[in-house]
């Protein structure tokens, strides 16, 4: 008897503890809650691409990839306990997919020296590598995201847009204040007038907001949202007969979940993307056959092609992609944190490398430094087919005007890096 | 006219009508709190399951679908059947009168008597059991909610008021759908008023509010007073369940509508279903119009703590609330 239980907690332990071999990626995800419709589908495209990596290709670099998930709720407290709970000597990289989890975490990495990526999203300074030395938000961040909008609005005027009324509708948050001080340096650059209109949390009241919108009659309106406000937010632009194509989201506000509640009316609308919607990419024959089909989908499997599970699943591409690099550099599959952190700021996406991937196109080229942790800040924009009932590409990638955002990112990581006692450098 | 002063027309209008909505939301607060003492921490997440349940009855998904499909392999997601939207509401409101019973059966029942803090403290229990409970049932996505309500601004009042301002002004906008709310929110309310004076239920209801033990002694059974008002509160939550809905999609934030109906009880009071109405139109009315005139000069973003100050400015002068009843206490 004795040896039976002895040989069952030895069996328990074994099973419980991590195996030695294996590359630790934690994914902080979120399932329920308010926020969970767009969670779900981020977490489930992120864990199965890793998976698929396992099935069919036995890990990266004969590693096979460990997934510890753990539920933040969107909530900022659980996101750091999350953290720390699932933080270990063997734990590789961090996405949480939040800004305000991102806030709280910058400092905790930074001090832990464990590499966070934060895709599109988190603190828009943390490009400069040489401040944020454990932070990365390739391939592109908010203030690309403003800038793209304002491309796009300057194509669609024939490249004069000073006098223009552009109203931004932001969630009242530090997400949401992200491009305001952007579009702000822009407007000073084109001469258009800026008028804000924040969204306070989570955003499922917002006739103030758009009765403003009908009666100031803005040329565009910019969305930052997430959530619940982004459905409110179309389906009021709709009530009031706002034209739909003059009307533009973040990538935040870009997903199917933001426009299916509005039906037909919400056809024409924008979303600006860093990534290729849908899923005809021979990855997802793959995604199918090895992960879906063989009943080992993160999920419930139906997410595939969404925007936000396309998403979740290019930051895992991005993050294998890193590991990879790291081995190549370190010449060992099992690689450090201090060795993946070099692999990221060595990443270099091709077309050569996506098409080999199986995602041909699926995303702009990028090279990331020491210095530039953010890519070089490409994105394009989406339009809503309510009949087909999908996003299509409408524009190329275009790169943000740099010649605004870089003094802005130089600025605001110099004063964190002064606040936080950072001496900036490449080491 | 000034198109100043008819934009601020337009806000109060507009005001008014969330005022309603949000009294919706209150209404369910009022009539539990009426008959058993308790603050409903759960009366939010009833609007959510409601609303859940009705889309899910409606678009013929299967219930657990997610957990079956884990549990056996197989892949089922609908029956591939789709209700009238009438029967999926007549559906589910035997599901909330069901879930009423349920209530009152495992957990109501063992309280008698307790502190209001312990009832309250179950139904906070309660409300996280029902929103993990509905997301197993019914699946986390965002739905769609289609029962035929109009929505939309309303082009008769837009035509017929465009003629009061100058060349700029479109007329009022007032969404269709807040009028629907607003006649619904009428017809509940006097039904609701109608049931509490003058049925023999709706008496028993009052008595019971009054004191548990004394109706008690005159035979009146406490457990399907409960049950009927849990059922009353649940109709009620469907009702603002659809009408929030309608407007955002059935998703897991309608949950939080609840934190709308907060300043509505304080300044209404929590024991009066006038008060939850009329404390609706003035906070919805008073929020609206501040955001308008002061709002720009404060950056916006006023109406949340906006609505809680105003209600604090009340209680300082009715600590019961407008319509609350007056809470004398000898010793």
């Amino acid at each position: 008897m004795k040896k039976t239980l002895a040989t069952l907690a030895l069996s328990a332990v074994m099973a419980a503890g991590p195996a030695l071999a294996e590359l630790v990626v934690p994914s902080l995800s979120y399932r329920t809650g308010p926020y969970a419709a767009n969670g779900i589908p981020f977490a489930d495209g992120y864990q199965d691409y890793f998976r698929l990596l396992n099935e069919r290709d036995g890990g990266i670099g004969g590693e096979l990839v460990r997934i510890t998930e753990c539920e933040t709720g969107y909530n900022t407290e659980k996101g750091v306990e999350c953290y720390e709970s699932t933080k270990s000597d063997s734990t590789l990289i961090y996405e949480p997919l939040s800004t305000g989890i991102t806030y709280q975490l910058i400092p905790k990495v930074t001090a832990d020296g464990i590499p966070l990526h934060t895709l599109g999203y988190g603190r828009t300074s943390a490009k400069n590598g040489e401040v944020f030395r454990w932070v990365f938000n390739y391939p592109a961040n908010y203030w690309d995201g403003a800038s793209v909008a304002i491309k796009h609005i300057l194509d669609q005027e024939g490249g004069d847009i000073s006098g223009k009324k552009i109203a931004l509708v932001y969630h009242n948050s530090a997400y949401g204040k992200e491009p305001i001080r952007t579009l702000e340096e822009l407007a000073k650059k084109h001469g258009y007038q800026l008028s804000l209109l924040p969204v306070d949390h989570p955003g499922q009241e917002q006739k103030s907001q758009w009765l403003q919108i009908r009666r100031e009659r803005p040329d565009y309106v910019i969305m930052w949202g997430w959530g619940v406000m982004n459905q409110v937010a179309i389906q009021e632009a709709v009530n009031i007969r706002y034209p739909m194509d003059h009307f533009i989201g973040i990538w935040w506000s870009g997903s199917e979940n933001d426009v299916k509640p509005a039906g037909a009316a919400a056809d024409g609308y924008k979303a600006l993307t860093f990534h290729n919607l849908g899923d005809d990419y021979p990855l997802y024959d793959d995604l199918r056959k090895y992960v879906v089909d063989a009943g080992k989908a993160a999920g419930a499997g139906d997410q595939l092609g969404t925007a936000l599970y396309n998403r979740g699943m290019y930051a895992a591409m991005l993050a294998a992609e890193a590991i990879k690099t790291a081995q190549e550099m370190a010449g060992t599959s099992q690689i450090t944190r201090e060795q993946l952190r070099a692999g990221m700021e060595n990443l270099e996406i091709t077309n050569a490398k996506m098409e080999a991937l199986g995602l041909p196109g699926f995303g702009p080229e990028f090279k990331v430094s020491c210095q530039n942790h953010g890519g070089d800040g490409y994105a394009a924009v989406a339009q809503w087919d309510a009949k087909a009932g999908e996003w299509k590409l409408i524009t190329d990638y275009m790169q943000s005007d740099q010649e605004v955002i870089q003094p802005l990112v130089e600025e605001d990581s110099m004063a964190y890096a002064k606040e936080a006692g950072i001496t900036p450098g490449c080491n | 006219m000034p198109d100043q002063i008819l934009y601020a027309m337009e806000v109060m209008i507009n005001g008014l009508m969330a005022g309603v909505l949000y009294a919706l939301v209150a209404l369910g607060f009022v009539l539990i709190f009426k008959a058993s003492g308790i603050f409903n921490y759960a009366q939010g997440v009833l609007a959510l399951f409601a609303a859940l349940t009705l889309v899910g009855l409606q678009q013929g998904q299967i219930p657990f679908s997610h957990l079956i499909n884990a549990v056996f392999g197989t892949d089922v997601h609908h029956f591939g059947w789709e209700l009238p939207a009438i029967v999926a509401i007549v559906l589910t409101i035997g599901v909330m009168v069901l879930l009423a019973i349920v209530i009152e059966r495992f957990i109501l029942k063992y309280l008698v008597n307790q502190e209001p803090i312990i009832l309250f403290m179950a139904t906070i229990g309660l409300a996280y059991f029902m929103e993990g409970f509905g997301d197993i049932m019914w699946g986390s996505d965002i739905k769609t909610l289609d029962v035929g309500l109009p929505q939309g601004a309303s082009a008769w009042v837009e035509d017929n008021t465009a003629w009061l301002g100058g060349e700029g002004f479109y007329g009022f906008f007032i969404d269709k759908l807040d009028m629907v709310a607003a006649v619904v929110a009428a017809v509940l309310v006097i039904s609701l008023t109608l049931f509490s004076q003058y049925s023999k239920q709706g008496r028993a209801l009052r008595a019971v509010a009054d004191d548990h033990q004394a109706a008690l002694s005159v035979g009146i059974s406490l457990r399907f007073i409960w049950v009927l008002v849990w059922s009353i509160a649940g109709f009620v939550a469907l009702v603002a369940g659809i009408m929030w809905g309608a407007k955002s999609g059935v998703q897991f934030s309608l949950s939080l509508i609840a934190l709308k109906a907060l300043p509505v009880l304080m300044l209404g009071g929590f024991t009066s279903i006038p008060g939850a109405i009329v404390g609706g139109l003035i906070i919805g009315v008073g929020e609206k119009l501040f955001e308008f005139t002061i709002g720009p000069m404060v950056g916006g973003a006023t109406e949340n703590w906006f609505a809680y100050v105003l209600a604090l400015l009340f209680l300082v002068f009715r600590p019961q609330g407008l319509f609350g009843e007056k809470i004398i206490e000898r010793v």
